[in-house]
This record gives C-alpha cells, sequence and structure tokens, in this order.
C-alpha cells in the first residue's frame, strides 16, 4: 500500500492561536516544530506542543545538534531531546548535516562542513550515536552553504549517501537549499537530485531565499521562488510522494498565504502523480 | 585540515574576526555571512530576552552593549534562550552608576527564565487545617526567584510594559527584594520588603515557622507581629509561591 502524500507547515508563534484555537483544524497533514524551543521543562511552550499534538501528528526538526562535531555530540542535549521524542511520538526527527558547536563554543549557526573521509567517518560516528541515544532512525537535512573547503575528497550528495549507507539514516531534502548551495558553489542541482539515494528521502523542506552582495543567503524570509518549485517537481520525480513542507523563519505572513504555497506543492505533486 | 583544527578556526573567526584563521580557513568571501549571521542571531536573542531593557537604554546604546556582550562572552549552552544570563553583569560592568539598569535586566532575565520553568502544583489554602504551624517548614516552589533591588527597576520595567512613561530612576528609601514567579503560564512578580525576603531566605533554609514568629515578636510585639506574618502567609498563598508545608 503506498504512502500517503503528506503536506504540512512549521509552526511558529504568529500561527498559534490559527492551530489551536480554530474550530476546524488547520488543514495540513502534519506540523512541524523547532524542537529546542521545547526542550524545556514547562510552561507555556509544552503547553502549546502537546494541544497542537492533539490535533495534528508533529515532526521534531533541530538545529542544536551539531552533528558535525569532532568532539562528538552532546550527551545533555541528546536525553534532553530523547525526552521531548518520548512525549511527542513525532513523525518525523531532523537536524542538519552541519556543525554548530565545537568545545564550549555554541555558534548557534548551521556552520559548514569540509566532504572529506576524515568528516563522513565523524558524522557517521555521532549519527550513530545519536540514533542509539533516541531509538530510532533520524533524518539529516542538507544545509545551504556560504564557502566551500579545499581539499574535499567528494560531493554533498555523495557524502549524504554515503552516511545514509553507513548509518542507516534516512534524509530530509530541502529544495531550497540545494538551489542556494548550487548557485553559491557553481554545482549543478540536478547532478545532486540524481546522486542523493532517492528511496532514503522520508521529507522535502521548501522555502525562499534572497540574494546578498554576491551569495544567495538561505532566509526562509519570502516565498518560495519559481526556480525552486521547478526543482521540487524533479526532485518528486526521483524521490516519490514525500512528505512536503513549507518553512518560513522569518517576515512570517498570515497563515492563509502559507497555506496557498502548500496548496501549491500539493499541485505540483498531484501534476507528477498524474504524469 | 582536519576538522578539529577547521572547526576551532571557525570558532576564533567568529568570535574575534581571527585573521590568521580566516586565512587558513581559505579568506572566503562566504565567511563573513558567517560572521553577520553569528552576530545578528545574538543580537536578535538579547533583544527578545530584553526589550524593556532595550526601550530604557535606546537602540543605539542597547546595540552598543549588546557587541560588547558578543565580544566578550561567546554562547555556551545549546539553547540560544540561555544567551542573555550573563547579559545584566556586561550592563553592570557598562553602567556602574546607573544600578538601575543592572537591575532592570535581572529582572527582565529573571521572567524570561520563569517562563519555561517546571510546572508546579502549588499547595492549597484548604489545607491549611492539617498544619502543625509551630514546627511547619516551608516549601517555595522551585520557580520562585528573588532579587536583591536598591532602585526602582520594578516600577520601571513595569511603566515600560504599559507603556506609559516611566518614572524617574531612583533609589529606593531602603533595599528590598523583587519576587519572581510563574503565575499559570504568564511570569509575575511584585516588589516585597528587606524584612519579607529575610523571611522567605530563612524559611527556605529550613527554619521553623514557630521560630520565624518568636523571632519577629521579639522585634515587633505579638500582636503586630501575627499580623505583619500572617499577611506575608496569605500573599504567598494567593500568589501559589508554596510548594509544601511540613
Amino acid at each position: 500500500m503506498p504512502h500517503p502524500h503528506l503536506f504540512g507547515l512549521g509552526l511558529r508563534k504568529p500561527h498559534y492561536a490559527d492551530f489551536l484555537e480554530a474550530a476546524a483544524p488547520v488543514p495540513v497533514d502534519f506540523v512541524e516544530v523547532i524542537s529546542e524551543n521545547f526542550m524545556v521543562p514547562g510552561g507555556r511552550p509544552r503547553d502549546i506542543l502537546r494541544r497542537v499534538r492533539e490535533r495534528h501528528p508533529v515532526a521534531l526538526h533541530g538545529v542544536s545538534m551539531s552533528i558535525g562535531s569532532a568532539d562528538g555530540v552532546d550527551r545533555d542535549y541528546m536525553q534532553r531531546l530523547r525526552a521531548l521524542v518520548d512525549a511527542v511520538e513525532p513523525l518525523f526527527v531532523s537536524d542538519h548535516l552541519c556543525w554548530t558547536r565545537f568545545g564550549d563554543f555554541q555558534s548557534h549557526d548551521l556552520l559548514p562542513l569540509p566532504y572529506t573521509e576524515e568528516a563522513l567517518r565523524t558524522v557517521c560516528d555521532n549519527v550513530d550515536a545519536a540514533q542509539t541515544a533516541l531509538g530510532r532512525t533520524m533524518l539529516i537535512e542538507n544545509p545551504s552553504s556560504y564557502i566551500a573547503f579545499d581539499g574535499a575528497d567528494m560531493t554533498e550528495w555523495a557524502f549524504l549517501d554515503a552516511l545514509c549507507a553507513r548509518t542507516g539514516c534516512e534524509l530530509l531534502l530541502d529544495v531550497n537549499n540545494i538551489f542556494v548551495s548550487a548557485t553559491n558553489h557553481g554545482f549543478d542541482a540536478h547532478a545532486y537530485l540524481a546522486g542523493i539515494p532517492a528511496a532514503r528521502v522520508r521529507q522535502i523542506h521548501l522555502a525562499g531565499h534572497s540574494r546578498g552582495e554576491t551569495l544567495l543567503i538561505d532566509t526562509h524570509d519570502r516565498p518560495v521562488p519559481d526556480p525552486v518549485w521547478a526543482l521540487y517537481a524533479e526532485a518528486l520525480e526521483r524521490v516519490g510522494p514525500v512528505a512536503t513542507m513549507i518553512e518560513r523563519d522569518d517576515a512570517i505572513p498570515p497563515l492563509a498565504e502559507l497555506l496557498a504555497e502548500l496548496d501549491h506543492a500539493r499541485a505540483i505533486a498531484a501534476l507528477r502523480v498524474a504524469a | 585540515m582536519r576538522l578539529a583544527a577547521l572547526q576551532a578556526d571557525f570558532g576564533r573567526w567568529l568570535q574575534g574576526e581571527c585573521p590568521d584563521a580566516a586565512t587558513r580557513l581559505g579568506d572566503d568571501p562566504g565567511l563573513d555571512v558567517y560572521l553577520n549571521n553569528y552576530r545578528s542571531q545574538l543580537v536578535a536573542a538579547l533583544e527578545s530576552s530584553f526589550p524593556q531593557l532595550q526601550r530604557w537604554l535606546g537602540e543605539t546604546a542597547f546595540l552598543a552593549a549588546a557587541a560588547r556582550h558578543i565580544e566578550a562572552s561567546p554562547p555556551s549552552a545549546w539553547t540560544l534562550d540561555a544567551y542573555g544570563e550573563d547579559f545584566p553583569a556586561t550592563i553592570a560592568a557598562l553602567y556602574p552608576d546607573d544600578a538601575e539598569c543592572a537591575e532592570l535586566a535581572r529582572i527582565e532575565w529573571a521572567l524570561a527564565a520563569a517562563f519555561t520553568t517546571p510546572d508546579i502544583a502549588p499547595f492549597l489554602v484548604e489545607a491549611l487545617g492539617a498544619v502543625e504551624w509551630e514546627t511547619a517548614r516551608f516549601a517555595f516552589v522551585p520557580n520562585l526567584a528573588m532579587l536583591p533591588v536598591k532602585t526602582n527597576a520594578a516600577a520601571l520595567w513595569q511603566a515600560l510594559v504599559d507603556g506609559t512613561v516611566p518614572p524617574a530612576a531612583q533609589r529606593l528609601p531602603a533595599p528590598g527584594a523583587v519576587l519572581l514567579w510563574r503565575d499559570g503560564f504568564n511570569p509575575s512578580f511584585r516588589t516585597i520588603e528587606q524584612a519579607e525576603a529575610t523571611a522567605i531566605l530563612q524559611l527556605e533554609a529550613g527554619m521553623q515557622f514557630g521560630a520565624l514568629c518568636t523571632a519577629l515578636a521579639e522585634e515587633h510585639g505579638e500582636a503586630a507581629s501575627a499580623a505583619i506574618v500572617g499577611g506575608w502567609l496569605g500573599a504567598w498563598l494567593r500568589d501559589g509561591l508554596l510548594a509544601a508545608l511540613h
């Protein structure tokens, strides 16, 4: 039996009332939340998450696991995330192919990795540790990046392919991030889509970006642009009906605008299936 | 370059724009994007945690304080929400002659911290009948915080929140304290006098209620001390500050 094609939105503060107080549930198949916002002892955040979970399946999306840290994942962080996972029973648990912490320093930014064999071994060890701590398979998201290091042994998509093969992890494919990084680094986005292990993709992110002086910046502050929609359609041909969601983290519009974007994703998906 | 060396260099770049680190990382223009992201995230975190302090200082002075803090105190917690914990100390160092600034910052931080404290069922007034008052020991709710204050920072904070013209900053006639807790889902606070603050500290340290009453009676007389401690107890029960009496 084929999986249903799920379409969701990220839960953001301006939309709490829409999700919690409207008579009819918001027409989404799942809601994604930023894990760290709810890894707290109590209070309103945990109450909001509990009430949202009563209405919708929830995906947990993290930004601070630091799966690429040379000195390993943080045990306290993992214990807190495991407690949240146990409470929420999420659809997916994801974080990024990046590092945010080294030693005592926390950058709170998704910093790039060199795509070397050494880094791959480190990330595999950390993903193994994380999946053991969580008792489940994780989804790893491809990042946007603004710098490429000399001495890489492989492409980002080859790195992700090897990571999935060695750890059994799955992928959260951010189509906007592919577009941004392909533009910034001059690689072929189509080759990226062809190179990832399609069967491992469980979720797709769609977002907008902005143009800096010389680079595209992953700002999540505007609608999904046409080139990203086109890449999404191509991605669906390869990965099939994978759970899709719209990410907006800044300049957040009324919920109706994001639902309209989500309908756009549904329409593209329907056309790909019909074709 | 080994991964650990690369990450150490990236940290040096973000924390101090170390030019040697940038050179080893390839002097790529993308480094500036990460530096800007790092700094702007931290400024945004401080703005989010200290909105009334920002109003009190003004945007330019607040940004200068944030820049000083970011330079001196790189983040070390996994959550960005924790980044403001040491900001009141930075404010105290920047404004040594304006004590209300640091006190305003401490109040804002304690209120933000109270927002996500554990959910606790307070002691209910209906259970008072079973209390052995002479030997009773008090357990306050763990999300109760008490800040010593010398200025009218609490009044400043309230006026700033209400959008009214704040009073002039001034020292209190006598040092006091601000009690902060979570009332339902909403952080709450009130200013108390030093005597009540001392009583709370003594009870938290394990003093029996009878001993507290005896000490107060020696100082104020039997009747006056009963009125004083009764007023405190009533307010603690009303505000849900007590977790247990045993």
